[in-house]
């Protein structure tokens, strides 16, 4: 793992542009980083973006600043991770300090209402996209273990409401036993 | 010591908060409301609010909210560190030992199971968002004739836009608040 100062500036700017602009909770930030991160600027594999999800779900505190935390770490050591962390709780620090003092206002304005209402629907258009990538590298694998545990995993989470960390340790479970009967299949390229 | 209160408050918030924004919401209430009694109900409530109507992780809106109307700006600096020490903590070992053990063959044999439930939960997130901005309830409450038309177009042609010319995700985002606000305030709904 090298370390990287040179790219100290871009990180916090693009922390915190997608703090700034992230409505609706943790994983739309994800879709987010894995655009900026994984498909733009390269820094990252895809497959490292979605171990990172894993692990910052897995921990206690706000998932963006977990992922923060990690990406950070990953390009620039301790102090990578201070930058991002400091980009990703900036804007929302500014914003509602401001709010604070008139949010009576704020809250029962009509407009910001609707805009948050439809900026919904452009949210939800970003993670899909980010999604069908996702999802089609999955199916890419061929393997069924892993296309039946994506399908499983979804109706887990978001039909019988299991909780996320729960899904994730299962499957860890499963990876294990995967390892263990990978061992004993002789010649099979891990 | 107001603000002793409020760091030890928010230490435990980060620490116990696992699994999102969500989990963190009965977490602050328990320590601000009912154990230190720093605010009433109502005020809590009105928190909520506002920290969901804004960009950022809901449990660094509500340590800004919360410090900022007990104790300005040095209330704002306190709660959101004390809310990110736990993360700051827990995270940086575990992306030490990420990074230190992933290139291993049967670590990733293990990540590998893992990454097809990340992209579930994902997916899941988005399936949320998606019907929250359709319909506004959630999936078991939702009558399909009370289908909002005007979030339904705004989400095919943002995904449209997304997945045939690329687009910014955040233009996305914001655009999508913007041109559905027009829209609603030309058909006078506003």
């Amino acid at each position: 793992m090298k370390k990287d100062y040179s790219k100290l500036g871009k990180l916090f700017k693009t922390m915190f542009v997608l703090s700034a602009c992230t409505f609706g909770g943790g994983f739309v930030i994800v879709s987010l980083m894995k655009k900026k991160f994984v498909d733009e600027l390269k820094w990252f594999e895809e497959d490292e973006m979605l171990d990172v999800t894993a692990i910052t779900q897995s921990s206690p505190g706000p998932l963006p600043v977990n992922a923060s935390v990690i990406i950070g770490y990953r390009m620039a050591g301790i102090v990578g991770s201070l930058t991002a962390i400091l980009g990703t709780i900036l804007p929302p620090m500014i914003i509602i300090s401001v709010i604070s003092l008139f949010y009576e206002q704020f809250r029962t304005n009509p407009y910001i209402s609707v805009a948050l209402q439809v900026m919904r629907a452009g949210v939800a258009a970003v993670i899909f996209d980010v999604v069908i990538n996702l999802a089609g590298n999955v199916l890419k694998t061929r393997r069924f273990l892993y296309i039946a545990m994506m399908i499983i995993a979804f109706v887990a989470t978001y039909i019988l409401d299991v909780s996320a960390m729960i899904v994730i340790l299962s499957c860890l479970g499963i990876g294990l036993i995967d390892l263990v009967l990978a061992g004993k299949k002789k010649g099979r390229v891990v | 010591m107001i603000l002793l209160k409020l760091f030890f408050a928010f230490i435990q918030v980060g620490l116990f908060s696992v699994g999102g924004g969500y989990a963190a919401i009965p977490l602050i209430q328990e320590q601000i409301v009912n154990i230190y009694g720093l605010m009433t109900l109502e005020e809590f409530s009105d928190l909520i609010t506002v920290a969901e109507m804004t960009p950022g992780p809901i449990s660094i809106n509500s340590a800004t909210f919360v410090g900022m109307r007990l104790a300005g700006v040095p209330g704002v600096l306190i709660c959101s560190i004390g809310c990110i020490i736990p993360s700051f903590c827990i995270c940086l070992i575990l992306a030490h030992f990420y990074y230190k053990y992933r290139s291993v063959n049967g670590v990733q044999v293990v990540l590998g199971a893992m990454r097809p439930a990340v992209v579930a939960l994902i997916a899941s997130a988005g399936a949320s968002i998606l019907v929250l901005g359709l319909f506004q309830t959630e999936l078991k409450e939702v009558v399909l004739s009370n289908i909002r038309v005007v979030e339904l177009g705004i989400f095919a042609v943002a995904l449209f836009l997304l997945r045939k010319f690329k687009m910014n995700a955040i233009t996305i985002i914001l655009g999508s608040g913007v041109v559905g606000t027009i829209i609603y305030t030309l058909m006078g709904a506003v």
